[in-house]
Parts: structure tokens; sequence; C-alpha cells
């Protein structure tokens, strides 16, 4: 077909085509991307070692690096402090920031709604039914099993949600109202269960349901490490699909995915990320929703560099929480979940209020 | 190149039969437009010819193959589709948009070659969308961004493209640009073009062929000149209307004047003889 000459060789510096032949593996990102993920590298190694380096007892940041490398530091206690208290729960923190961004891009991917979140898919909801109950209705709640009962209530509701969202084929918008109506009617079990509880019990289970990450443990972060080597990965490579599916399903067949098939699979990554935050911390708020909105700013709405950018930024924003929730009421500290809906409710309500005007 | 070919084809939304026992056949090569009073079917049927919707009896054949049943994105090479007022994510840009298009082109590791690029790029340019390549698609007016939609299923490169209503909301001048461009892939690429139109005039000048759908049958098939009658237009679109030829193009032309079933509250004025 005849193109005018002039514009045969327009220049095209918008991308970044990433390709290794032998692999046969390429990848076109958003040109704004290195950039955006080297300084959000940096600012986030920064904030790690300023977390470690901020506590009860000061660590100088230099040390903080020695004692993480395993070297002698100037006082003994600073390897036990730095690798036995602070790493692990500073690490879990910024894996649970992680994979609840990513959870929550693909939700937000697949709904076509930015304002969607984790919880749609009943996963909060899900494990505090199943957590809050058993302590509820136990002769002896043993904690151990805290973790495994919040996996299975988590991807039991997401499983619930799905399968009541099918109509000959699922739907975006039936997901998320039956994800709104099952996540009110999981918070409502779970007032009910509280009000039957003794108030030890409902204190343990309050900041269970809060989220924390007081007294992580390095068996916790291994957990967390070996679900997101797995999970995020995978996520990665389904960023084209996140893409098509964003435009709508009439679109996503035309363009020729499977529809049902990848979209499914996307709901069970984003339910699984979401889980396993759940289990090693309970239940945190907004991460999973302000984080990909930040990256969007940052990168564009294109999933290839996104996914990348959110991941960092959702890491960043709760290794930050973290640090704030030990420090505003030292030497107490506050649960991270609450940070987090501190910084989150209100970007929540100024989105709002910039959508509706 | 057979093209499209139902036979016996049923699509309901829901229990309500739309389109009833259809057997139609679309020539390769030809623009073909599918018309219709509101209701009667014509979206629902480029919807099942896409495949978007499952048909209830019968089959849509793609050269002689049931598409409901090919590998989805082995269709998607073949057939392109875009549907009425598609919408895309805040803030993409038009290039990002386009590139979209090579989607079925790319594989689950390979997502990127220089034929995805070269694709893109010439989509961009025979819609000569090159100077807008990097504005985020909200910050256009509807005829680009009409543009930018079809340069996105032009970078698919599928040598039949169906589109629902591809002019509906944009201004005339953006209407026309957007139907000559149409017009233009037909003539240059030998594109198999079907599309749902509302405008039975713009249906006429630039179809070779056209259908007239009424309550999920066809009534009328052909040429425009056979199609557009007063006969038809009385019964189908219940109104009385001159058919006179374009000055351009030749191309028929209706003038509607009355709805049908006026005359029976109005007084008819006296006519003037064309």
């Amino acid at each position: 077909m005849s193109i005018p000459e002039s514009v045969k060789e327009f220049p095209r510096p918008g991308w970044v085509v990433l390709r290794a032949r032998r692999l046969t593996l390429s990848v076109r990102l958003d040109r704004r991307v290195p950039a955006v993920v080297l300084t959000l590298a940096l600012v986030l190694l920064a904030a790690l070692v300023l977390s470690v380096s901020y506590g009860e007892y000061k660590i100088a940041p230099l040390d903080v690096l020695r004692a993480v490398a395993g070297m002698e530091t100037s006082d003994p206690n600073h390897l036990l402090v730095v690798r036995g208290f602070r790493l692990p729960r500073i690490l879990l923190a910024l894996m649970i920031g992680a994979a609840l961004a990513a959870s929550g891009a693909i939700i937000q991917g697949i709904t076509r709604n930015d304002l969607a979140d984790p919880g749609l898919l009943g996963i909060n909801s899900g494990a505090g039914v199943l957590v809050v109950g058993y302590l509820t209705f136990a002769a002896r709640p043993n904690p151990a099993l805290f973790p495994w009962l919040a996996l299975v209530g988590a991807l039991a509701a997401a499983g619930v949600i799905y399968a009541l969202a099918w109509k000959r084929g699922s739907s975006s918008l039936r997901l998320i109202l039956i994800g709104v109506g099952l996540a009110s009617l999981g918070g409502a079990l779970i007032s009910y269960f509280l009000t039957k509880l003794t108030l030890f019990n409902a204190q343990q289970a309050y900041v269970w349901l809060t989220g924390s990450v007081y007294g992580s443990t390095w068996s916790e972060v291994r957990l967390m490490l070996l679900w997101l080597g797995v999970l995020l990965p995978l996520t990665f490579l389904l960023a084209r699909q996140l893409n098509v599916l964003n435009l709508g399903d009439d679109l996503a067949t035309s363009l020729g995915t499977r529809l049902e098939l990848h979209r499914l699979v996307l709901i069970g990554l984003s339910a699984g990320l979401a889980a396993i935050t759940v289990t090693v911390a309970g239940a945190i708020g907004f991460a999973g929703f302000v984080s990909p909105h930040i990256a969007r700013r940052l990168v564009g709405p294109s999933h290839e560099g996104l996914l990348l950018c959110t991941v960092l930024v959702g890491g960043l924003l709760l290794v930050v929480a973290d640090l704030a929730s030990r420090w505003v009421i030292a030497p107490n500290e506050l649960p991270i979940g609450v940070t987090t809906a501190i910084i989150g409710a209100p970007y929540f309500a100024y989105l709002l209020y910039k959508r509706g005007r | 190149m057979e093209g499209i070919r139902t036979s016996d084809l049923s699509l309901a939304y829901d229990r309500e039969m739309i389109i009833k026992q259809l057997g139609l056949s679309i020539v390769s090569g030809e623009i073909t437009t599918l018309v219709g009073p509101n209701g009667c079917g014509k979206s629902t049927l480029l919807r099942g010819l896409a495949r978007l919707l499952k048909p209830q009896t019968g089959e849509v054949l793609l050269d002689g193959k049931a598409i409901h049943t090919m590998p989805t994105k082995q269709l998607a090479r073949q057939l392109g589709i875009l549907p009425q007022g598609p919408t895309a994510p805040e803030g993409l840009t038009v290039y990002e948009l386009v590139a979209q298009g090579r989607y079925p082109h790319q594989g689950f590791f390979q997502q990127w070659s220089d034929e995805d690029a070269e694709a893109t790029r010439e989509a961009i340019a025979v819609t000569n969308m090159v100077a807008f390549a990097d504005r985020p698609l909200d910050t256009l007016s509807g005829g680009q961004r009409q543009r930018a939609w079809i340069a996105m299923a032009l970078a698919q490169d599928t040598p039949i493209l169906l589109l629902d209503e591809p002019t509906t909301f944009l201004d005339i001048g953006y209407q026309l640009e957007v139907m000559e461009l149409i017009e233009r892939l037909n003539r240059e690429r030998q594109m198999t073009i079907l599309l749902v139109l509302h405008d039975l005039n713009q249906a006429a000048r630039y179809s070779d062929r056209m259908i007239v759908l009424s309550d999920g049958q066809v009534v009328a098939d052909g040429s425009p000149h056979a199609v557009l009658t007063q006969a038809l237009l009385a019964e189908v679109f219940k109104v009385r209307a001159n058919i006179v030829a374009d000055p351009d193009s030749g191309s028929p032309v209706c003038l509607p004047y009355r709805a049908v079933g006026a005359e029976l509250i109005a007084t008819p004025r006296p006519r003037r003889e064309l």
C-alpha cells in the first residue's frame, strides 16, 4: 500500500527492545522503564539500609552493610540484631509489598478497573473467616496453623468468587460485584466470630486481621521467596495477555487470546500472590491497590514494564511502611496494616475525588 | 480464498433468538455492508461471524473450516474485528495500542520481532497516525482515535476485517476519512471488508454489496443499486423515500420524506417531481 516517503522511516525512539537471540526471547519496554527501574532499585536499597539501621538500638548504615555481608563490626551485637531480628522482617515486608503489588496489577488489569484490589478476590475475607472461625470454635487454638488456614481460606474464597461469576463465561463486572458481595459477607462473619471470642483470642485475631510483620522469621522469608520465585516470573510472562485483556473481552478474543483460560490463570496468580502474603502477615490493605497506580504514572499502562515497576513500588511502599510503623510510636510499634491504610486511604479518596471532577 | 460462509446459523442473546437459520456467504476481496433497522440483528450477526458469539445452531465457515473449533490464535491471523466503541486503558499511546495488534503473531517468549515492529510502523503510517504515535489515546479527537483502532486491526495483518459501525458518533468529516481509509484498504490491499453501517447512503457509496437484515433475516442482498429501492425502504425502514443518483459517484442516495403510516395522520403535501 502506498505510504508517503516522508513517513516510511519515522523514528521510534519510544521503546527499548530486549532480545536474546539464542533464547529466542524478546520483550518490548517503554523507554522510561530502564531509568525508572534503576532509580526505584536504588531508592529501595537506600530504604532497606535505613530501615535496618533504625531501631531502639541504632546501627550506622555502614555497619549495617558489613553485618549483612557477615563481616565483623565494632559491636558484636550488630550481627545478631541485623541478621537475627531486623533483616527477616524487613525482607518479608519487601516481598509482601512486591507480591501484593503484582496481585493488584493483575486484578486491575483483568477487571479493567483501576480501583480494584486483591481483596476483591475474597483473599482477605476468606482467610479471615477461617482463621477467626478457628480461633472461635477450636478448643485450644494453635497459632502455627494460622498460615495454612489462611491459605486455604484465601484460595477457596477466590475459587468460589470465580465460580459464582461464571455464567456461560466469566465476566469482569460480575467478578467485581460478586467479589464485593462476598467480601462484606465475610466481614460480617468475622465480626460475628469476634463477638464470641475470649479477650485474649480476640486480641490475637485483631492483630492478625490488621496485618503485621512483627516477629518474622527466616523460615517465613524462605517460604515467601519460594512462592515469589515461581509466581512472579509467570506473571511477567503473561504481561502481553494482560495488555490484551485490558482492551476488553471482544478485542482480546479477536486478537486470539484464549480468554477464559488466560483469565483463569491470571486470577489464580493474583489470588496466589495475595494469599501467600495473608498467610505470613495477615491482611495488609491498600498496598495492592496503590502500587500499580503509582507505577502506571511512572511508566504507563503497558504491563511488560508496569509489572516490573509495580513490584518495586510495592516493595518500597511496604519497607517504608514498616519503618514508619516502628518509628511513629517508638518504642512501641503499629501493625504494618494500619500504616499502609494511613498511607493508602487518603490516596484512594484522592483518586475518587479526581475522578468525580 | 473462499471467504466466509454460514449455514443454518442461529444466534441468540440469553434465550432470545436474534438470527434465525441464516445462510450467507461473503465474497473475498469485496466491501460488504450489513444494514437494517435498529434491533434487526446486524451487529449480532457480525459478532457471530467473528466468533464473539457462539452459534445456537449451524456454523460459520472460513475457507471451509468451522471458526468455532479453529484455534483462536490461528483465526486471529485470518480475521480481525473492530467492535463498536472500543475503550483503551488511560494513558495508552497510539503506538502501544497498535503494537498490540501483533498479538496473534507472537509467542510466549518471542514477544517482539522485527516483523512486529515493521507491521506496527506500517499500520501507523497507512492510517496517517505518524504524528500522533506517541500521544495517549485519550488526548485525541474521535476521528483520530478511530483511525488508531483501525491501525491496530491493520497491524494484526489479516486478509479479512470486520468493523461494527466504525463511523458512529463521528463528525461527518471524520466519517468520510474513516470510510475512505476502508476503501483504500480494500482497493490497494485487496482486504475483504465486512462492516455494519447505520447510514444507508454511506453504505451505498462505499460498498460493493449491501445485505439488508430485518428481524434476523436477509431481506435484500446485492449491489447498492439493486438493494436500495423505494419498495425496500418502505417495507424494511418504514419510510417513503426518493432514490437519486449521487452526482459525484453515481451511487444511489435515498432521500426519505415521510414515515410509512404517517399518511394516515398527516395530509400529504403536493410532491415535487424529480
